[in-house]
């Protein structure tokens, strides 16, 4: 028993030492966004790794998403002859929800883990070691590029997929329920509209569903590198922090996810509420 | 931002007979290095007291068996690690406490070959030994160039050759050479060496003994070297420290340690 109450308390001390490592990390990661040396070269780099080489998972990420989103919601909506607002509702779903979370899902598959991956080999191998010898800090040459890439390319994944969404939405109306292109696509931009404007011009459901992606951009980037640059005990270590960036990304993006609606919903309020 | 402090002397290429360096460590020479009662654990104690002195000039071999945290030792030097308790000199001045600017400073005077390596390997062997000159000079590409390729040189590696190579096509022995040459491209006054020899043929752990014996003879680098092969380590040693359950027992020159009738040296010595 004592035993058991030691390694929780072992545990919950190793978690709370962890999420602070995180935050510093995080911290130190932006700070060097202003800092000398640039590491321009790098930042572009890992652009071209996070955000063009995510294109294809995204666009057949969205596109299966807004057609099957369509696709169920037209049995429930033929059910009381609504058909005429599933543009709305595929819309709504997409641009608030879908396209950010399943755009930064994905991304976290695909760029947490190649980030922990790589870091942690360079961990592991020394070359960080190495690097910070030479008078590189490791955080402004590795973390601090990702940490850009991530927190300007998810932003436009996420407008992509939400775009192909919508376009699979719309061949399912046409060619599976026999909807008019037009008013489908009147029915997504009644949504927008619905939600209300942020300064007069900005459709609410676009600045909320641009302002998630930023954070889950800086969620994956960090996860990835706190995981690398903390692996340990060779190959297997890589594999374990290669494994564990996903998970936590993952969690992490659908539980800020939560908060962050919340706090839009006081920052940002819809109208008539 | 210091700039290198010119290209290294001309370097004679033939062997010559092995001369055993200043056999005792020269008391007059100025401390570079000391560590004075380090501690420090990770899951387990591994440094629980170590003193280490190293005088200008001088060659110290670190001997101990795998796990007895030699690499530990070097690591502290740096300054990629702190202790839990004692205090780490380098030049006179203890850098534990040192921030990350301060501590670049001293590091700007040492340099590490890594026990695998550690080359980057998305970069070239030409940018990797260019890599120390890049970040820490301002000098311009034409003027790190020549350093880079002088470098490589003195390690007997063919500049034209291997330049444009990444370290994954090269065999063990050219890696830890380049790595040698990347330690030594700003011009250390002190160069640390973590197993230099490990996993290398009879053949190019000579040339590795050499080039260490070269850089102390023709550049009077200080250095520690770090290592479980006792022959090797011999052959370049002033002085040897034994480092076991994390304390040094013993020190001394090479001859010494053989003439010891300790049974843990004896067994260690085989
Ligand atoms: N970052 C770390 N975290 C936890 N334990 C560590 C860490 N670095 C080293 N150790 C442990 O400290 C001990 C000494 O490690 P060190 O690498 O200094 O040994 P070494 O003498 O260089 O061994 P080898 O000859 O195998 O290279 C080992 O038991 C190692 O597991
Ligand atoms: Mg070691």
């Amino acid at each position: 028993m004592g035993r058991f109450v030691a390694a929780i308390d072992t545990w919950m001390r190793n978690a709370a030492l962890g999420v602070q490592e995180y935050f510093v990390l995080g911290q130190r990661a932006v700070r060097f966004v202003a800092a000398r040396p640039f590491y321009g070269a790098d930042v572009l780099v890992q652009m071209d790794r996070i955000g063009v080489g995510s294109i294809p998972i995204i666009l057949l990420t969205g596109l299966f998403t807004g057609m099957v989103l369509a696709l169920q919601s037209s049995v429930e909506l033929g059910r009381f002859g609504a058909e005429i607002y599933l543009g709305s509702l595929v819309g709504a779903s997409m641009v608030r929800e879908l396209g950010p979370v399943l755009s930064a899902l994905m991304v976290a598959g695909r760029a947490s883990s190649g980030i922990a991956a790589e870091l942690g080999s360079m961990r592991v191998t020394e070359q960080i070691d190495a690097m910070e010898t030479m008078g590189t800090d490791p955080i402004k040459k590795l973390v601090t590029p990702r940490l850009l890439a991530g927190i300007t390319m998810l932003p436009l994944l996420t407008i992509v997929a939400d775009a192909i969404g919508i376009i699979g939405g719309l061949v399912i109306a046409v060619f599976r329920i026999d909807l008019p292109a037009d008013i489908y696509l009147r029915g997504v931009w009644q949504s927008f509209a619905a939600s209300g404007y942020v300064l007069g011009v900005f459709p609410r459901d676009f600045v909320s569903g641009l302002l998630k992606p930023v954070v889950f951009g800086a969620i994956i980037a960090l996860t990835g590198a706190y995981y690398g640059l903390t692996a340990t005990g060779g190959t297997e270590g890589v594999g374990m922090a290669t494994t564990r960036a996903v998970v936590t990304a993952s969690i992490l993006i659908l539980g800020t996810d939560y908060f962050l609606t919340q706090l839009l919903l006081v920052v940002l309020p819809p109208p008539g509420l | 931002m210091s700039a290198v402090r010119g290209p290294l002397p001309e370097i004679r290429r033939e062997l010559e007979e092995p001369v055993r360096p200043s056999p005792q460590a020269d008391a007059s020479k100025p401390v570079v290095i000391e560590l004075d009662d380090v501690w420090l654990s990770f899951d387990r104690p591994v440094l629980r007291g170590v003193n280490l002195v190293v005088r200008e000039g001088e060659t110290v071999v670190v001997l101990g068996e795998s796990g007895s945290g030699k690499s530990t030792i070097l690591k502290l030097i740096m300054r990629l690690l702190v202790p839990d308790r004692g205090r780490v000199c380098v030049f006179g001045r203890d850098i534990v406490g040192l921030d990350f600017e301060a501590a670049l400073e001293v590091r700007k005077h040492i340099g590490m070959v890594f026990q695998y390596a550690a080359l980057f390997d998305s970069l070239t062997v030409y940018e990797n030994v260019a890599y120390p000159l890049r970040e820490n000079t301002d000098l311009p590409e034409e003027a790190i160039y020549p350093v880079v390729r002088e470098r490589l040189e003195f390690v007997n590696l063919d500049p034209d050759r291997v330049m444009s190579q990444l370290p994954g096509e090269l065999s063990g022995g050219m890696r830890k050479r380049v790595g040698i040459a990347r330690a030594i491209a700003a011009n250390p006054d002190i160069i640390l060496y973590d197993e230099p020899t490990a996993g290398l043929d009879p053949l190019a752990v000579d040339a590795i003994v050499d080039l260490t014996r070269k850089l102390q003879r023709e550049l009077g680098v200080t250095s520690i070297v770090v290592t479980h092969d006792i022959r090797a380590g011999f052959r370049v040693a002033d002085r040897v420290d034994l480092l076991r359950d994390g304390r040094i027992v013993f020190e001394g020159t090479p001859e010494q340690m053989v003439a010891a009738d300790d049974p843990y040296i004896r067994a260690f010595l085989g």
